[in-house]
């Protein structure tokens, strides 16, 4: 499982990493998704991998799983997806405005080129 | 009185809020509440840093749960200085935005701004790793929406590079927490100073790279080379008083670098050895170097500015990277003022913009008030390039003398005295570009919709330029302050007491003599 879990993990991040350098908003923003799974799924795994475990710790309990990055996936979440959604907005508004999606400044190459 | 202490981050989380549920249509009545929430902000924040002058740690634990099992909220020296310079800078930042009407161009401003405040003060007054994620958050979404308030092409474009360099910090920031986590089992700062000194050093593999992450993110923030390329476009491009209370974010990188590499990773732990000196140090260099030479290069009087930045953070981080006691007193000097000069030229070039319609160096006819704005920029300049009298060339002299005996003294003293003379020289040209050939240009009529600015923003320009005077007039008592927070960063040993010992609920029971 370890190896599932970490591989998924690299896969994700470096999926991540090869949109957002494709420096398009949508690319971008689904980059910037895979990269939050990535991390969320690393947060959760940083408390160590129990399986059928309750993140409780009771008296009879003797096996259980650390609650704590549980909470902290929990927080990343939700900041993750109101921050994606931050971005959706901005990047929607930045393309409807100047009708262009690329993320970089293309101002100074669309001049050199109309010079030409 | 440890109660008070999260007062601070609470009064503007309700504020916020209630201004934008009963002062929506009212702008007089939000500008009222922000102001008054700001100045209390204010006095809050003096009581706090006069209560800890003595050197004594203020403590709250959310909840009552004892750290390191709940979140706290910590005040020392660093922590409560840094939230009465933001609290200041804010006021001003405020009523240049009251009085050059930048608040009614575009809806919610002041709620945003009060969100932005809750986001830094949190910032500075947390002891807890996690709750630092979180409160940088609070402040980058209260940013994004101040950074495209009023709106326009230009300034969106920019908002989405701004914005996604921003989420990929955040996502860096939570691959360092994973594994610092899996490397400790905590993140409350003061259990983890006393947890990272016991890992075995075979054993450091985890928490090097989690270092590394680290202060990756934090430079991000503080805006170091080659991490920097967010800066110029988004604080050009963003509304004036924006970029002028945005002077402080930078230094909220700066705060964390000096917060979490003075306790948790001290410059003599093994496992960290070289960070400071081999990494951090070149990069600061580099960038004042870019910074300076962005000065220079700049078309445009919003971007010089927002290179001057730049500048001014590779002073701070090349004092910071000494990890000398008297080299991060001098960077705290260099903070408080490099903070205030760079929201007085921020404001300045707004001046610029307001009085003749753009901010680009070509010389254009007289504008209005050439020469308020003209002088205010010169004393601007001046404070910013380090010119003696004003607190910029005090900073640099503490910053020099820190070099001295280091190992890169040569290179520091050589980078920093001639980036002086070239930003003296960038200062120089667009000055006199912009208010000097004014004259020689002759009048066609004025741009459209170009008009005085008003005296409330002229005001509040000259109330942080007097800062910025008091700063350089106290810079005895400043600067002995400052080194006796250093003393206490490098000796963290009452702060993790304090946040350790603290009994609360969870806590183990005293046992009954």
């Amino acid at each position: 499982m370890e190896l599932l879990v970490a591989s998924a993990i690299g896969v994700m991040t470096a999926a991540g990493i090869y949109l957002m350098l494709r420096l398009r908003t949508f690319p971008v923003i689904l980059g910037m998704s895979l990269l939050t799974y990535a991390v969320n799924v690393f947060l959760f795994a940083s408390g160590r991998l129990t399986i059928g475990a309750p993140p409780i710790l009771r008296d009879e309990v003797s096996v259980y799983t650390d609650p704590l990055p549980q909470a902290l996936v929990l927080t990343a979440i939700v900041i993750s997806f109101g921050m994606t959604a931050v971005a959706v907005m901005i990047g929607l508004g930045a393309f409807l405005g100047s009708d262009d999606d690329h993320v970089d400044d293309q101002g100074e190459l669309r001049e050199t080129e109309g010079k030409s | 009185m440890s109660h008070w202490i999260i007062a601070p981050i609470i009064l503007p989380a309700l504020l916020a809020p209630f201004i934008v549920l009963a002062a929506r249509y009212h702008i007089g009545i939000q500008r009222v509440l922000s102001v008054a929430g700001v100045v209390a902000l204010i006095g809050l924040s003096a009581g706090l840093a006069w209560y800890v002058a003595d050197g004594s740690v203020l403590y709250y634990r959310l909840g009552d749960w004892a750290a390191p099992f709940g979140i706290v909220v910590v005040g020392d020296r660093l922590s409560t200085l840094m939230i009465l310079l933001t609290s200041v800078l804010a006021l001003f930042v405020l009523l240049y935005a009251i009085g050059s009407g930048w608040d009614n161009r575009g809806r919610h401003f002041h709620a945003l701004f009060q969100f932005q405040m809750m986001g830094i003060l949190g910032a500075f007054l947390t002891g807890d790793l996690f709750n630092l994620f979180v409160f940088f958050e609070v402040l980058l979404i209260a940013s994004y929406g101040l950074m495209i308030h009023a709106g326009g092409n230009a300034r969106l474009r920019a908002g989405v590079q701004y914005v996604l360099f921003n989420l990929i910090g955040s996502t860096l920031f939570l691959f360092a927490l994973g594994s610092i986590y899996a490397e400790t089992g905590t993140l409350n700062m003061a259990d983890l100073a006393q947890r990272v000194t016991q890992i075995g050093p075979e054993e450091t593999v985890g928490i090097r790279v989690a270092a590394v992450l680290l202060l990756l993110v934090f430079a991000i923030k503080a805006a170091l080379v080659p991490l920097h390329f967010w800066l110029p476009t988004s604080y050009a491009e963003a509304p004036a008083p924006v970029a002028a209370l945005f002077a402080i974010m930078t230094k909220v990188g700066a705060y964390a670098i000096i917060r979490v590499y003075t306790m948790i990773f001290p410059p003599d732990l093994e496992v960290t050895s070289g960070l400071h000196d081999i990494w951090l140090q070149p990069a600061a260099l580099a960038s004042l170097a870019v910074g300076t030479i962005g000065i220079l290069a700049a078309k445009s009087l919003d971007r010089l500015v927002a290179f001057s930045i730049v500048g001014s953070m590779g002073i701070v981080m090349i004092a910071i990277s000494f990890f000398s006691p008297a080299g991060i007193a001098a960077a705290l000097y260099y903070i408080v003022h490099s903070t205030l000069a760079g929201a007085v030229l921020f404001l300045i070039s707004d001046l610029v913009r307001t009085g003749r319609g753009n901010v680009e160096l070509v010389s254009q006819p007289p504008m209005f008030g050439t020469a308020l704005t003209a002088g205010l920029f010169f004393a601007g300049a001046i404070a910013m390039a380090g010119l003696p009298p004003l607190s910029g060339f005090l900073g640099k002299l503490l910053v020099l003398d820190a070099a001295l005996g280091t190992e890169l003294m040569v290179w520091t003293w050589a980078i920093v005295l001639s980036s002086s003379l070239i930003s003296v020289v960038g200062f120089a040209r667009a000055g006199s570009v912009v208010f000097w050939k004014a004259h020689s240009v002759t009048a066609d009529l004025p741009a459209e919709g170009v008009v005085r600015p008003s005296k409330l923003a002229y005001s509040a320009v000259g109330g942080l330029f007097a800062l910025l005077v008091a700063h350089t007039v106290f810079a005895g008592q400043v600067h002995g302050y400052t080194t006796k927070m250093a003393t206490q960063l490098f000796a963290p040993d009452t702060y993790i007491r304090t946040v350790l010992d603290t009994p609360g609920k969870l806590s183990k029971p005293k046992e009954d003599p």
